[in-house]
């Protein structure tokens, strides 16, 4: 952190670690309330923070839960402050209840999962949590990228009313690049009023923030015996306005990045700082002669299917590289609906720690594995 | 809240001298008949109301039968998971220091599910106030089992009664946390009596005040009636809590702080 020093002033370039970045670009992007539980590889957001947050007169804490952790932000979001907490797999597990239901409520908080591996993409993607929610999902692949997603992420939470999740690892959070802070062109654009915040109702009428769909009755409701001036339950409501919400998600927000795909033969695709991996090791293939092109999802949820379905449309081959037992591939797969074969070449790979960097967490091994995809393609 | 009436006729001469309060929202609701629930919540807006910080307060809504009022009660508030609501108000008290903040919970809320939750904030000295509207009972699931439930007491999963070797003891919430260096006011009432009624207004009043003093944590634990959780008839409600909750739950001030004038 030395290359920040102890000044309050906001850096505009930067050597630092993808964690220490992301926090620093959620200051920049207006961030002032941050709190978490330190567990590797999210601690590094934390320590930051910690240092951070007092010097722009902002608010971290270091919490006793998880759970108490994503609740302080639902509290602090509520309140109109731009709030974020950070996290590690298991602990991701532990907010599982009040991220459902921040969805249900609308609240626009921004939640950075530090995971180990990529074992949490099904966890991330589906959620753990009730109810048919699921978050907006973005899954940066650099350090420049991690701190352009903080920016976005806080954009699309306030554009949308939506929690947003941000999905890293061992690699993002510790790798350090040379970083340049300024928001992406996407995320400064006008955003809606925040006409939900809770602060107090002077010279408005009072506020009810709620996932329950809670509201007063003024006249007699469907033959139930609710009268006018008692409240009424309709948890219902929110979840098809969520349903809604993301509809329009879909049709608006999903973004991904493609090479060589126009003489393609054969896809390799993998997400995160995974991606880049799988980039370089397509790039190497082709330097012998594979022709073979590249996807990565950017948005995990909305997740790109179209991208798939028209490689699968060509009769394409897709390779899926992920450090898990096999999760992304299944939203690949919906994407091809079996119009060409999707196959994993990915594997749970961990040193002892299960940090996430194993031996195969490696641009050749990926080579050796397309080498493999390619020669069985060759003689089908 | 008394004011004068303004009436004619034969009741000319009448006084008015109690009037919903403006913060209430609803001259009804939607909870059972004999619960003690809007007695407290009554009184609460009442204080909030005579402090003159109706448009500067935040509440912090539990999940429990009194999450209804949150549609009712004047004043913005947040809805929490079960559990969870001290950790939401931190949020919004650390965010918004100078606004008033209360979480309402009950005691399946605060002190079963949410006892790490009130704790912590306890602990840490957060400047808010929590209230614990305290029936021995899950209320809203018609009458199950809490950390409160005292021994001796049926519920739907305590047949036979709460037993200490079966079911464990009921915890004691305010005597708990008031040695924790972090709290500064912590009281219990009860709203059974027009008495116990006057009196819990006066301890909403106190730890209100410790908040905007900013003297530390403050908690009320108000006993409340719930003869449908308890399977009594709403009459037998207010004797059932004097006979049974009341000498495992005495009330009065546990913790004060010394600058504390009110």
């Amino acid at each position: 952190m030395s290359s920040t020093g102890s000044t309050t002033e906001a850096p505009r370039r930067a050597f630092l670690e993808g964690g220490h970045a992301l926090a620093e670009a959620a200051i920049q992007a207006g961030c002032r309330f941050y709190c978490g539980y330190p567990m590797t590889p999210s601690t590094e957001v934390l320590e930051y923070m910690a240092r951070r947050m007092p010097e722009v007169g902002g608010v971290c804490i270091n919490v006793e839960s998880e759970i108490e952790g994503i609740n302080m932000v639902w509290g602090a979001t509520g309140a109109g402050v731009r709030s974020m907490i950070a996290s590690t797999t298991n602990g991701m597990s532990l907010m599982q209840e009040s991220l459902s239901e921040m969805v249900l409520g609308q609240v626009p908080a921004v939640v950075v999962n530090m995971g180990r591996g990529q074992g949490d993409y099904n966890q991330c993607t589906r959620g753990g949590g009730h109810g048919s929610q699921r978050l907006i999902v973005l899954a940066p692949a650099n350090a420049q990228e991690a701190v352009e997603t903080a920016y976005r992420a806080f954009h699309l939470a306030e554009k949308w009313r939506h929690p947003v999740l941000i999905y890293g690892d061992f690699l993002l959070s510790h790798t350090s690049e040379a970083v340049t802070f300024a928001p992406p062109d996407d995320a400064t654009g006008p955003l809606p009023a925040k006409d939900w915040v809770t602060d107090g109702a002077t010279g408005r009428s009072p506020r009810l923030l709620t996932s329950l769909g809670m509201r007063v009755v003024e006249a007699p409701e469907d033959g139930l015996a609710i009268g006018p001036g008692q409240t009424r339950t309709d948890v219902t409501a929110p979840m098809h306005m969520a349903v809604a919400r993301h509809r329009e998600i879909a049709a608006q927000e999903i973004r991904f990045e493609t090479a060589w795909l126009e003489d393609a033969e054969l896809v390799v695709t993998a997400f995160g700082v995974l991606g880049r991996f799988a980039r370089y090791a397509a790039q190497l293939a082709r330097e012998e002669g594979m022709r073979i092109g590249f996807v990565r999802p950017y948005t995990l949820v909305p997740f790109p299917y179209d991208v798939y379905r028209r490689v699968g449309e060509r009769g394409i081959p897709i390779a899926v590289f992920e450090n898990n037992a096999g999760q992304m591939i299944q939203d690949v797969q919906l994407g091809v609906l079996g119009r060409a074969p999707v196959h994993f070449i990915g594997e749970i790979s961990m040193d002892r720690s299960g940090f996430g960097v194993g031996p195969k967490i490696d641009a050749l091994h990926i080579l050796a594995r397309l080498r493999e995809v390619w020669a069985a393609r060759s003689a089908a | 809240m008394a004011t004068t009436g303004e009436a004619s006729g034969p009741a000319a001469e009448m006084r008015k001298v109690f009037t919903r309060s403006p913060l209430l929202g609803s001259d009804t609701h939607s909870l059972c008949p004999g619960c003690g629930e809007p007695n407290a919540i009554r009184v609460l807006m009442e204080t909030i109301e005579e402090m003159g910080e109706r448009g500067n307060t935040v509440c912090v809504l539990g999940i429990g039968c009194y999450t209804a009022f949150g549609a009712l009660m004047q004043i913005d508030c947040q809805q929490a998971m079960h559990g969870r609501a001290p950790a939401q108000a931190t949020g919004v008290k650390r965010v918004l220091p100078d606004r008033l903040v209360f979480t309402l919970q009950g005691d399946g809320d605060m002190v079963t599910e949410g006892l790490q939750e009130i704790v912590h904030a306890a602990a840490r000295g957060e400047r808010f106030t929590a209230i614990c509207l305290n029936n021995a009972a899950f209320g809203e699931t018609g009458g199950h089992m809490t950390a409160t439930t005292v021994l001796g007491q049926r519920t739907k999963s305590t047949l036979g009664g709460r037993d200490a070797g079966r079911h464990g003891h009921p915890i004691k919430l305010p005597e708990m946390l008031a040695g924790l260096d972090g709290v500064a006011y912590v009281a219990r009432g009860t709203v059974h009596t027009p008495v116990g009624v006057k009196k819990t207004k006066k301890l909403f009043r106190a730890a209100l005040e410790t908040q905007r003093l900013g003297l530390g944590f403050s908690l009320v634990e108000v006993v409340t009636m719930c003869p449908t959780g308890w399977f009594v008839s709403a009459a037998e409600g207010p004797r059932f809590q004097e006979e049974k909750l009341l000498p495992v739950f005495p009330v009065g001030e546990l913790k004060r702080p010394r600058d504390l004038r009110v």
